[in-house]
Protein backbone atom coordinates (compact mmCIF):
# COMPACT_ATOMS: atom_id res chain seq x y z
CA UNK A 1 0.00 0.00 0.00
CA UNK A 2 2.96 2.46 0.37
CA UNK A 3 4.72 2.42 -2.69
CA UNK A 4 0.68 3.08 -3.86
CA UNK A 5 0.41 6.07 -2.35
CA UNK A 6 4.17 7.30 -3.03
CA UNK A 7 3.09 7.11 -6.64
CA UNK A 8 -0.28 8.36 -6.58
CA UNK A 9 1.82 11.20 -5.01
CA UNK A 10 4.06 11.38 -8.15
CA UNK A 11 1.06 11.36 -10.38
CA UNK A 12 -1.07 14.18 -8.42
CA UNK A 13 2.58 16.27 -8.63
CA UNK A 14 2.66 15.68 -12.29
CA UNK A 15 -1.13 16.27 -12.03
CA UNK A 16 -0.53 20.00 -10.85
CA UNK A 17 2.41 21.03 -12.71
CA UNK A 18 1.23 19.64 -16.43
CA UNK A 19 -2.48 21.79 -15.31
CA UNK A 20 -0.68 24.80 -14.47
CA UNK A 21 1.72 24.62 -17.90
CA UNK A 22 -1.78 24.69 -19.74
CA UNK A 23 -2.22 28.09 -18.24
CA UNK A 24 0.82 29.80 -17.90
CA UNK A 25 2.17 28.67 -21.29
CA UNK A 26 2.50 31.47 -24.42
CA UNK A 27 2.07 28.71 -27.08
CA UNK A 28 -1.66 27.40 -27.91
CA UNK A 29 -0.33 24.15 -29.19
CA UNK A 30 1.71 23.45 -25.96
CA UNK A 31 -1.03 24.25 -23.70
CA UNK A 32 -3.32 21.73 -25.76
CA UNK A 33 -0.68 19.07 -25.41
CA UNK A 34 -0.37 19.93 -21.53
CA UNK A 35 -3.99 19.53 -21.48
CA UNK A 36 -3.48 15.92 -22.67
CA UNK A 37 -1.48 14.64 -20.34
CA UNK A 38 -3.44 16.43 -17.39
CA UNK A 39 -6.34 14.60 -18.72
CA UNK A 40 -4.20 11.54 -19.09
CA UNK A 41 -2.97 11.52 -15.76
CA UNK A 42 -6.62 12.32 -14.45
CA UNK A 43 -7.74 9.13 -16.33
CA UNK A 44 -4.99 7.64 -14.57
CA UNK A 45 -6.32 8.78 -11.12
CA UNK A 46 -9.57 7.42 -11.89
CA UNK A 47 -7.74 3.99 -12.68
CA UNK A 48 -6.20 3.75 -9.30
CA UNK A 49 -9.76 4.25 -7.77
CA UNK A 50 -11.20 1.45 -9.81
CA UNK A 51 -13.53 3.58 -11.93
CA UNK A 52 -12.52 1.93 -15.22
CA UNK A 53 -15.08 3.56 -16.89
CA UNK A 54 -14.49 7.15 -16.32
CA UNK A 55 -10.75 6.40 -16.92
CA UNK A 56 -11.69 5.37 -20.64
CA UNK A 57 -14.61 7.87 -21.28
CA UNK A 58 -11.49 10.88 -20.26
CA UNK A 59 -9.80 9.72 -22.71
CA UNK A 60 -12.12 8.24 -25.68
CA UNK A 61 -14.17 11.56 -25.29
CA UNK A 62 -11.79 14.24 -23.74
CA UNK A 63 -8.34 13.12 -25.36
CA UNK A 64 -9.42 11.16 -28.58
CA UNK A 65 -12.47 14.29 -29.77
CA UNK A 66 -12.09 17.27 -28.16
CA UNK A 67 -8.58 17.96 -27.97
CA UNK A 68 -7.85 16.64 -31.59
CA UNK A 69 -10.83 18.87 -32.21
CA UNK A 70 -9.28 21.75 -30.71
CA UNK A 71 -5.62 21.26 -32.36
CA UNK A 72 -7.54 20.59 -35.73
CA UNK A 73 -9.48 24.00 -35.29
CA UNK A 74 -6.22 25.93 -34.07
CA UNK A 75 -4.26 24.75 -37.23
CA UNK A 76 -7.17 25.44 -39.54
CA UNK A 77 -7.47 29.10 -38.07
CA UNK A 78 -4.33 29.99 -37.73
CA UNK A 79 -1.18 27.71 -37.03
CA UNK A 80 1.54 30.25 -35.68
CA UNK A 81 4.80 28.13 -34.66
CA UNK A 82 6.50 29.77 -31.35
CA UNK A 83 4.89 32.17 -28.60
CA UNK A 84 1.96 33.87 -29.58
CA UNK A 85 1.75 37.02 -27.25
CA UNK A 86 -2.12 37.33 -27.02
CA UNK A 87 -2.41 34.46 -24.90
CA UNK A 88 -0.73 36.31 -22.05
CA UNK A 89 -3.63 38.25 -20.29
CA UNK A 90 -2.59 40.64 -17.50
CA UNK A 91 -5.63 42.09 -17.25
CA UNK A 92 -8.16 39.40 -15.64
CA UNK A 93 -5.34 37.47 -13.21
CA UNK A 94 -6.20 38.76 -10.48
CA UNK A 95 -9.73 37.75 -10.93
CA UNK A 96 -8.92 34.37 -12.47
CA UNK A 97 -6.80 33.88 -9.01
CA UNK A 98 -9.58 34.57 -7.10
CA UNK A 99 -12.07 32.29 -8.76
CA UNK A 100 -10.09 29.59 -9.04
CA UNK A 101 -9.29 29.87 -5.36
CA UNK A 102 -12.59 30.00 -4.70
CA UNK A 103 -13.65 26.70 -6.53
CA UNK A 104 -10.61 24.70 -4.72
CA UNK A 105 -11.90 25.93 -1.61
CA UNK A 106 -16.06 25.28 -2.33
CA UNK A 107 -14.86 21.66 -3.65
CA UNK A 108 -12.40 20.31 -1.19
CA UNK A 109 -15.22 21.79 1.54
CA UNK A 110 -17.84 19.67 -0.08
CA UNK A 111 -15.39 16.55 -0.98
CA UNK A 112 -13.75 16.66 2.47
CA UNK A 113 -17.10 16.60 3.75
CA UNK A 114 -19.17 14.33 2.16
CA UNK A 115 -16.73 11.74 2.09
CA UNK A 116 -15.75 12.51 5.77
CA UNK A 117 -12.08 12.77 4.31
CA UNK A 118 -11.87 8.93 3.42
CA UNK A 119 -11.07 7.27 0.14
CA UNK A 120 -13.33 4.82 -1.01
CA UNK A 121 -12.32 2.60 -3.97
CA UNK A 122 -15.08 0.58 -5.41
CA UNK A 123 -14.45 -3.10 -5.07
CA UNK A 124 -14.53 -4.90 -8.61
CA UNK A 125 -15.46 -3.11 -11.93
CA UNK A 126 -18.64 -0.94 -11.56
CA UNK A 127 -20.03 -0.36 -15.39
CA UNK A 128 -23.01 -2.82 -15.45
CA UNK A 129 -24.28 -1.04 -12.83
CA UNK A 130 -23.50 1.85 -14.00
CA UNK A 131 -25.39 1.23 -17.03
CA UNK A 132 -28.37 -0.23 -15.55
CA UNK A 133 -28.69 2.56 -12.92
CA UNK A 134 -28.58 5.13 -16.17
CA UNK A 135 -31.25 3.30 -17.99
CA UNK A 136 -33.50 2.99 -14.98
CA UNK A 137 -33.48 5.35 -12.48
CA UNK A 138 -31.98 8.29 -14.17
CA UNK A 139 -33.58 7.00 -17.50
CA UNK A 140 -35.45 10.91 -17.77
CA UNK A 141 -32.69 12.96 -17.32
CA UNK A 142 -30.67 10.57 -19.53
CA UNK A 143 -33.02 11.15 -22.46
CA UNK A 144 -33.23 14.88 -21.53
CA UNK A 145 -29.56 15.53 -22.09
CA UNK A 146 -29.49 13.56 -25.06
CA UNK A 147 -32.26 15.74 -26.14
CA UNK A 148 -30.86 18.98 -25.18
CA UNK A 149 -27.64 17.76 -27.34
CA UNK A 150 -29.48 16.88 -30.76
CA UNK A 151 -30.61 20.41 -30.43
CA UNK A 152 -27.33 21.98 -30.12
CA UNK A 153 -25.78 19.83 -33.02
CA UNK A 154 -29.15 20.83 -35.07
CA UNK A 155 -28.11 24.53 -33.86
CA UNK A 156 -24.68 24.88 -34.55
CA UNK A 157 -25.19 23.08 -38.41
CA UNK A 158 -27.83 25.95 -38.58
CA UNK A 159 -25.45 28.54 -37.60
CA UNK A 160 -22.42 27.48 -39.47
CA UNK A 161 -24.88 26.90 -42.62
CA UNK A 162 -24.89 29.53 -45.29
CA UNK A 163 -28.13 31.43 -46.45
CA UNK A 164 -28.22 30.07 -50.18
CA UNK A 165 -28.33 26.54 -49.40
CA UNK A 166 -31.56 26.79 -47.79
CA UNK A 167 -33.38 28.55 -50.87
CA UNK A 168 -34.35 26.05 -52.95
CA UNK A 169 -32.36 26.62 -56.51
CA UNK A 170 -35.80 26.96 -58.16
CA UNK A 171 -37.18 29.39 -56.59
CA UNK A 172 -33.75 32.20 -57.45
CA UNK B 1 4.53 -11.19 -12.25
CA UNK B 2 6.82 -12.74 -14.00
CA UNK B 3 3.82 -14.12 -16.17
CA UNK B 4 2.56 -11.29 -17.18
CA UNK B 5 6.22 -9.65 -18.16
CA UNK B 6 6.08 -12.93 -20.49
CA UNK B 7 2.85 -12.31 -21.73
CA UNK B 8 3.98 -8.87 -22.88
CA UNK B 9 7.37 -9.57 -23.92
CA UNK B 10 5.57 -12.04 -26.11
CA UNK B 11 3.03 -9.87 -27.27
CA UNK B 12 5.64 -6.67 -28.37
CA UNK B 13 7.41 -9.34 -30.14
CA UNK B 14 4.21 -10.37 -32.09
CA UNK B 15 3.08 -6.96 -32.94
CA UNK B 16 6.56 -6.32 -34.10
CA UNK B 17 7.04 -9.06 -36.33
CA UNK B 18 3.55 -8.93 -37.07
CA UNK B 19 4.73 -5.08 -38.86
CA UNK B 20 7.79 -6.65 -40.75
CA UNK B 21 5.94 -10.19 -42.01
CA UNK B 22 2.89 -7.08 -43.44
CA UNK B 23 5.81 -5.13 -44.68
CA UNK B 24 6.75 -8.01 -46.41
CA UNK B 25 4.02 -8.88 -47.59
CA UNK B 26 3.38 -5.61 -48.88
CA UNK B 27 5.98 -5.01 -51.06
CA UNK B 28 6.26 -8.75 -52.47
CA UNK B 29 2.23 -8.36 -53.04
CA UNK B 30 2.98 -5.09 -55.43
CA UNK B 31 5.67 -6.78 -57.08
CA UNK B 32 3.59 -9.64 -57.69
CA UNK B 33 0.20 -7.63 -58.73
CA UNK B 34 2.65 -5.12 -60.95
CA UNK B 35 4.36 -7.64 -62.29
CA UNK B 36 7.56 -6.68 -61.63
CA UNK B 37 10.62 -8.12 -59.68
CA UNK B 38 10.65 -5.95 -56.43
CA UNK B 39 13.36 -6.82 -53.89
CA UNK B 40 15.27 -9.69 -54.80
CA UNK B 41 18.83 -9.12 -53.42
CA UNK B 42 18.82 -9.23 -49.96
CA UNK B 43 18.86 -12.67 -48.42
CA UNK B 44 16.20 -15.29 -49.41
CA UNK B 45 15.10 -13.75 -52.44
CA UNK B 46 14.64 -10.72 -50.99
CA UNK B 47 12.45 -12.07 -48.05
CA UNK B 48 14.66 -10.72 -45.43
CA UNK B 49 15.04 -6.98 -47.23
CA UNK B 50 13.04 -5.28 -43.70
CA UNK B 51 15.92 -6.16 -41.37
CA UNK B 52 18.41 -4.12 -43.74
CA UNK B 53 15.87 -1.66 -44.06
CA UNK B 54 15.79 -0.88 -40.26
CA UNK B 55 19.40 -0.90 -39.90
CA UNK B 56 19.44 1.28 -42.63
CA UNK B 57 17.21 3.76 -40.82
CA UNK B 58 18.42 3.21 -37.33
CA UNK B 59 21.80 4.15 -38.51
CA UNK B 60 20.76 7.76 -40.34
CA UNK B 61 21.15 10.68 -39.03
CA UNK B 62 18.08 11.89 -37.30
CA UNK B 63 17.77 15.73 -38.70
CA UNK B 64 15.71 17.87 -37.01
CA UNK B 65 15.13 21.03 -39.03
CA UNK B 66 15.82 24.64 -37.29
CA UNK B 67 12.24 26.19 -37.58
CA UNK B 68 10.86 23.22 -35.97
CA UNK B 69 9.57 23.05 -32.70
CA UNK B 70 11.64 20.56 -31.46
CA UNK B 71 10.08 18.78 -28.49
CA UNK B 72 6.69 18.59 -30.38
CA UNK B 73 8.61 17.44 -33.15
CA UNK B 74 10.67 15.01 -31.01
CA UNK B 75 7.99 13.35 -29.26
CA UNK B 76 5.07 13.14 -31.67
CA UNK B 77 5.92 9.84 -33.00
CA UNK B 78 5.60 8.30 -29.93
CA UNK B 79 1.94 8.75 -29.79
CA UNK B 80 1.69 6.96 -32.65
CA UNK B 81 3.33 4.30 -31.25
CA UNK B 82 2.17 4.46 -27.95
CA UNK B 83 -1.46 3.72 -29.56
CA UNK B 84 -0.37 0.77 -31.58
CA UNK B 85 1.34 -1.30 -29.12
CA UNK B 86 -1.83 -0.56 -26.04
CA UNK B 87 -4.03 -1.69 -28.78
CA UNK B 88 -2.91 -4.87 -29.18
CA UNK B 89 -2.92 -5.80 -25.14
CA UNK B 90 -6.61 -6.33 -25.40
CA UNK B 91 -6.56 -9.34 -28.67
CA UNK B 92 -6.66 -12.68 -27.20
CA UNK B 93 -4.59 -15.22 -29.38
CA UNK B 94 -6.08 -17.63 -27.32
CA UNK B 95 -8.59 -17.90 -23.74
CA UNK B 96 -4.75 -17.45 -21.99
CA UNK B 97 -3.13 -15.75 -24.19
CA UNK B 98 -3.51 -12.72 -23.67
CA UNK B 99 -1.85 -9.82 -21.53
CA UNK B 100 -5.45 -7.88 -20.03
CA UNK B 101 -8.59 -9.82 -20.77
CA UNK B 102 -10.28 -6.24 -19.40
CA UNK B 103 -14.33 -6.28 -19.42
CA UNK B 104 -14.28 -3.28 -21.23
CA UNK B 105 -12.00 -4.14 -23.94
CA UNK B 106 -13.87 -3.34 -26.95
CA UNK B 107 -14.22 0.09 -25.22
CA UNK B 108 -10.48 0.27 -24.45
CA UNK B 109 -9.20 -0.64 -27.73
CA UNK B 110 -11.12 2.22 -29.46
CA UNK B 111 -9.92 4.71 -26.82
CA UNK B 112 -6.71 4.05 -27.58
CA UNK B 113 -6.72 4.27 -30.64
CA UNK B 114 -7.50 7.65 -31.17
CA UNK B 115 -4.32 8.41 -29.62
CA UNK B 116 -2.85 8.59 -32.55
CA UNK B 117 -4.23 11.42 -34.24
CA UNK B 118 -2.76 13.71 -31.85
CA UNK B 119 0.98 12.47 -32.98
CA UNK B 120 -0.33 12.86 -36.53
CA UNK B 121 -1.52 16.23 -36.18
CA UNK B 122 1.28 17.61 -33.66
CA UNK B 123 3.63 15.98 -36.26
CA UNK B 124 2.40 17.86 -38.98
CA UNK B 125 2.19 21.67 -37.36
CA UNK B 126 5.59 20.60 -35.06
CA UNK B 127 7.43 20.52 -38.89
CA UNK B 128 7.47 24.21 -40.17
CA UNK B 129 6.37 22.82 -43.60
CA UNK B 130 3.22 23.33 -45.50
CA UNK B 131 3.19 20.04 -47.08
CA UNK B 132 3.55 18.65 -43.38
CA UNK B 133 0.20 21.07 -42.22
CA UNK B 134 -1.64 20.11 -44.96
CA UNK B 135 -0.89 16.56 -44.25
CA UNK B 136 -1.65 17.00 -40.69
CA UNK B 137 -4.84 18.18 -41.30
CA UNK B 138 -6.12 15.94 -43.68
CA UNK B 139 -5.21 13.16 -41.97
CA UNK B 140 -7.10 14.82 -39.01
CA UNK B 141 -9.75 15.17 -40.73
CA UNK B 142 -10.14 11.65 -42.18
CA UNK B 143 -9.37 9.90 -38.73
CA UNK B 144 -11.89 12.18 -36.96
CA UNK B 145 -14.43 11.19 -39.93
CA UNK B 146 -13.79 7.62 -39.84
CA UNK B 147 -13.70 6.80 -36.10
CA UNK B 148 -17.10 7.26 -35.83
CA UNK B 149 -18.29 4.15 -38.19
CA UNK B 150 -15.45 2.16 -36.57
CA UNK B 151 -16.74 2.88 -33.04
CA UNK B 152 -20.71 2.44 -34.30
CA UNK B 153 -19.70 -1.06 -36.30
CA UNK B 154 -18.10 -2.23 -33.07
CA UNK B 155 -21.78 -1.26 -31.34
CA UNK B 156 -23.27 -4.30 -33.18
CA UNK B 157 -21.28 -7.13 -32.76
CA UNK B 158 -21.25 -5.86 -29.13
CA UNK B 159 -25.17 -5.44 -28.89
CA UNK B 160 -24.98 -9.24 -29.98
CA UNK B 161 -22.58 -10.60 -28.16
CA UNK B 162 -23.74 -8.88 -24.87
CA UNK B 163 -19.72 -8.48 -23.52
CA UNK B 164 -17.28 -6.42 -24.14
CA UNK B 165 -14.63 -8.28 -23.13
CA UNK B 166 -12.58 -9.59 -26.92
CA UNK B 167 -12.06 -12.87 -24.98
CA UNK B 168 -16.09 -12.98 -24.27
CA UNK B 169 -16.37 -11.98 -27.95
CA UNK B 170 -15.37 -14.84 -29.09
CA UNK B 171 -16.39 -17.19 -26.62
CA UNK B 172 -19.66 -16.10 -27.66
CA UNK B 173 -18.95 -16.71 -31.35
CA UNK B 174 -17.93 -20.54 -30.83
CA UNK B 175 -21.14 -20.72 -28.46
CA UNK B 176 -22.92 -19.73 -31.53
CA UNK B 177 -21.29 -21.70 -33.66
CA UNK B 178 -20.45 -19.50 -36.66
CA UNK B 179 -18.65 -16.47 -36.65
CA UNK B 180 -20.35 -13.26 -36.29
CA UNK B 181 -19.92 -11.99 -39.89
CA UNK B 182 -22.11 -15.15 -40.60
CA UNK B 183 -24.77 -14.68 -37.79
CA UNK B 184 -25.77 -10.94 -38.96
CA UNK B 185 -22.90 -8.20 -39.03
CA UNK B 186 -21.65 -8.46 -42.41
CA UNK B 187 -22.22 -4.95 -42.76
CA UNK B 188 -20.61 -4.43 -39.72
CA UNK B 189 -17.58 -6.30 -40.69
CA UNK B 190 -17.85 -4.45 -44.08
CA UNK B 191 -17.66 -0.53 -42.47
CA UNK B 192 -15.25 -1.80 -39.73
CA UNK B 193 -12.89 -2.93 -43.04
CA UNK B 194 -13.67 0.17 -45.20
CA UNK B 195 -12.96 2.64 -41.67
CA UNK B 196 -10.33 0.53 -40.39
CA UNK B 197 -8.34 1.15 -44.03
CA UNK B 198 -9.10 5.10 -43.34
CA UNK B 199 -7.54 5.15 -40.30
CA UNK B 200 -4.47 3.22 -41.49
CA UNK B 201 -4.06 5.57 -44.45
CA UNK B 202 -3.45 3.12 -47.08
CA UNK B 203 -4.92 3.51 -50.02
CA UNK B 204 -7.60 4.64 -51.34
CA UNK B 205 -7.34 6.39 -48.71
CA UNK B 206 -3.68 7.99 -47.92
CA UNK B 207 -4.33 11.16 -49.20
CA UNK B 208 -2.32 12.54 -46.02
CA UNK B 209 0.82 11.01 -47.24
CA UNK B 210 -0.22 11.30 -50.76
CA UNK B 211 3.27 11.46 -52.06
CA UNK B 212 2.22 12.85 -55.60
CA UNK B 213 0.52 16.47 -54.45
CA UNK B 214 2.38 16.77 -50.58
CA UNK B 215 5.59 14.69 -50.59
CA UNK B 216 4.90 12.59 -47.51
CA UNK B 217 2.44 14.60 -45.59
CA UNK B 218 3.16 14.73 -42.30
CA UNK B 219 6.19 12.52 -42.01
CA UNK B 220 7.76 14.61 -45.20
CA UNK B 221 10.33 16.36 -42.55
CA UNK B 222 11.32 13.12 -40.46
CA UNK B 223 14.32 11.05 -41.35
CA UNK B 224 16.14 8.11 -39.56
CA UNK B 225 14.71 6.29 -36.63
CA UNK B 226 11.94 8.77 -36.09
CA UNK B 227 10.84 8.42 -39.75
CA UNK B 228 11.42 4.48 -39.07
CA UNK B 229 8.63 4.92 -35.74
CA UNK B 230 6.04 6.03 -38.23
CA UNK B 231 6.48 4.11 -40.92
CA UNK B 232 6.59 0.34 -38.87
CA UNK B 233 3.80 1.70 -36.85
CA UNK B 234 1.48 2.10 -40.03
CA UNK B 235 1.64 -1.70 -40.57
CA UNK B 236 1.80 -2.17 -36.61
CA UNK B 237 -1.80 -0.98 -36.84
CA UNK B 238 -2.69 -2.71 -39.97
CA UNK B 239 -1.24 -5.72 -38.38
CA UNK B 240 -3.19 -5.33 -35.11
CA UNK B 241 -6.50 -3.96 -36.85
CA UNK B 242 -6.46 -6.62 -39.04
CA UNK B 243 -6.40 -8.79 -35.43
CA UNK B 244 -9.01 -7.06 -34.17
CA UNK B 245 -11.50 -6.85 -36.64
CA UNK B 246 -10.59 -10.92 -36.96
CA UNK B 247 -11.66 -11.06 -33.23
CA UNK B 248 -14.65 -9.14 -33.00
CA UNK B 249 -16.12 -10.46 -36.59
CA UNK B 250 -14.12 -13.76 -37.88
CA UNK B 251 -13.96 -15.74 -34.68
CA UNK B 252 -11.09 -14.90 -33.49
CA UNK B 253 -8.57 -17.83 -32.32
CA UNK B 254 -11.36 -20.17 -33.41
CA UNK B 255 -12.55 -21.70 -36.34
CA UNK B 256 -15.83 -23.79 -36.52
CA UNK B 257 -15.78 -27.53 -36.23
CA UNK B 258 -12.19 -27.68 -34.32
CA UNK B 259 -12.33 -29.33 -31.23
CA UNK B 260 -12.61 -26.36 -28.19
CA UNK B 261 -10.24 -28.37 -25.59
CA UNK B 262 -7.43 -27.67 -28.24
CA UNK B 263 -7.93 -23.96 -28.24
CA UNK B 264 -4.44 -22.88 -26.95
CA UNK B 265 -2.32 -24.40 -29.11
CA UNK B 266 -3.74 -24.12 -32.38
CA UNK B 267 -5.60 -20.35 -31.35
CA UNK B 268 -2.44 -18.01 -32.41
CA UNK B 269 -1.87 -19.95 -35.31
CA UNK B 270 -5.61 -19.43 -36.62
CA UNK B 271 -5.32 -15.83 -35.51
CA UNK B 272 -2.55 -14.78 -37.52
CA UNK B 273 -4.05 -16.63 -40.53
CA UNK B 274 -7.51 -14.92 -40.41
CA UNK B 275 -4.93 -11.35 -39.72
CA UNK B 276 -2.69 -12.52 -42.70
CA UNK B 277 -5.42 -13.23 -45.01
CA UNK B 278 -7.81 -9.97 -44.31
CA UNK B 279 -4.05 -8.25 -44.63
CA UNK B 280 -3.66 -9.69 -48.25
CA UNK B 281 -7.57 -8.08 -49.21
CA UNK B 282 -5.97 -5.13 -48.44
CA UNK B 283 -2.70 -5.15 -49.93
CA UNK B 284 -4.48 -6.32 -53.19
CA UNK B 285 -7.07 -2.75 -52.48
CA UNK B 286 -3.71 -1.05 -52.44
CA UNK B 287 -1.88 -2.24 -55.76
CA UNK B 288 -5.32 -1.78 -57.65
CA UNK B 289 -7.27 0.99 -56.49
CA UNK B 290 -6.71 4.79 -57.03
CA UNK B 291 -6.48 7.68 -54.92
CA UNK B 292 -9.85 8.91 -53.12
CA UNK B 293 -10.53 13.12 -53.79
CA UNK B 294 -10.59 14.49 -50.27
CA UNK B 295 -14.97 15.71 -50.72
CA UNK B 296 -15.20 11.50 -51.40
CA UNK B 297 -13.65 10.66 -48.61
CA UNK B 298 -15.74 12.59 -46.54
CA UNK B 299 -19.02 11.94 -47.85
CA UNK B 300 -18.53 8.44 -47.85
CA UNK B 301 -17.62 8.84 -44.33
CA UNK B 302 -20.39 11.12 -43.27
CA UNK B 303 -23.37 10.22 -45.79
CA UNK B 304 -22.66 6.25 -46.17
CA UNK B 305 -20.73 4.59 -43.55
CA UNK B 306 -22.25 6.59 -40.34
CA UNK B 307 -26.35 6.39 -41.58
CA UNK B 308 -25.52 2.64 -42.82
CA UNK B 309 -24.04 1.59 -39.34
CA UNK B 310 -26.90 3.42 -37.30
CA UNK B 311 -29.32 1.40 -39.30
CA UNK B 312 -27.02 -1.94 -38.71
CA UNK B 313 -27.41 -1.18 -34.74
CA UNK B 314 -30.99 -0.30 -34.81
CA UNK B 315 -31.55 -3.76 -36.52
CA UNK B 316 -29.08 -5.58 -34.48
CA UNK B 317 -30.95 -4.60 -31.26
CA UNK B 318 -34.28 -4.96 -32.86
CA UNK B 319 -33.39 -8.56 -33.54
CA UNK B 320 -31.74 -9.20 -30.28
CA UNK B 321 -34.74 -7.94 -28.13
CA UNK B 322 -37.47 -9.66 -30.74
CA UNK B 323 -36.03 -12.69 -31.12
Amino acid sequence: MEIFEIVTYFILLGLISTAIRVVTTSNVIHAAISLVFTLALTAILFLILSSEFVALVLVLVYIGAVIVLFLFGIMITRAPLGKNAELDNDKNKKLGAAIAGSIFLLFSYILINGFDGEVTIASGSSTELLGEILLTRFIFPFELVSFVLLAALIGGITLARKDEALIDKDQV
Amino acid sequence: MTEVLIKVGFLAAVALNGAIIFTIMDVKGASWMQRRPGPLHVGLRGFIFPLAEILKFVQKEDIIPTEVDRPVFKWAPAYVMVSCVALFAVVPMSPTLVVADLELGVFFALAISSLGTIGVLTAGWSSANKYSLMGGLRAAGQLIAYELPLILAVVGVVIQAETMSLVGIVEKQIEWGVPFVVGGQIIGFLIFMVAATAEMMRVPFDMPIGESELTMGFMTEYSGIRFLIFYISEYMNMFILCAVASTLFLGGYHVPLLPTEWVNFYGPVVLLTKTAILGFILVAIRWSQPRFREDQLQNLAWKILIPASLVNILVTAVMKVGF
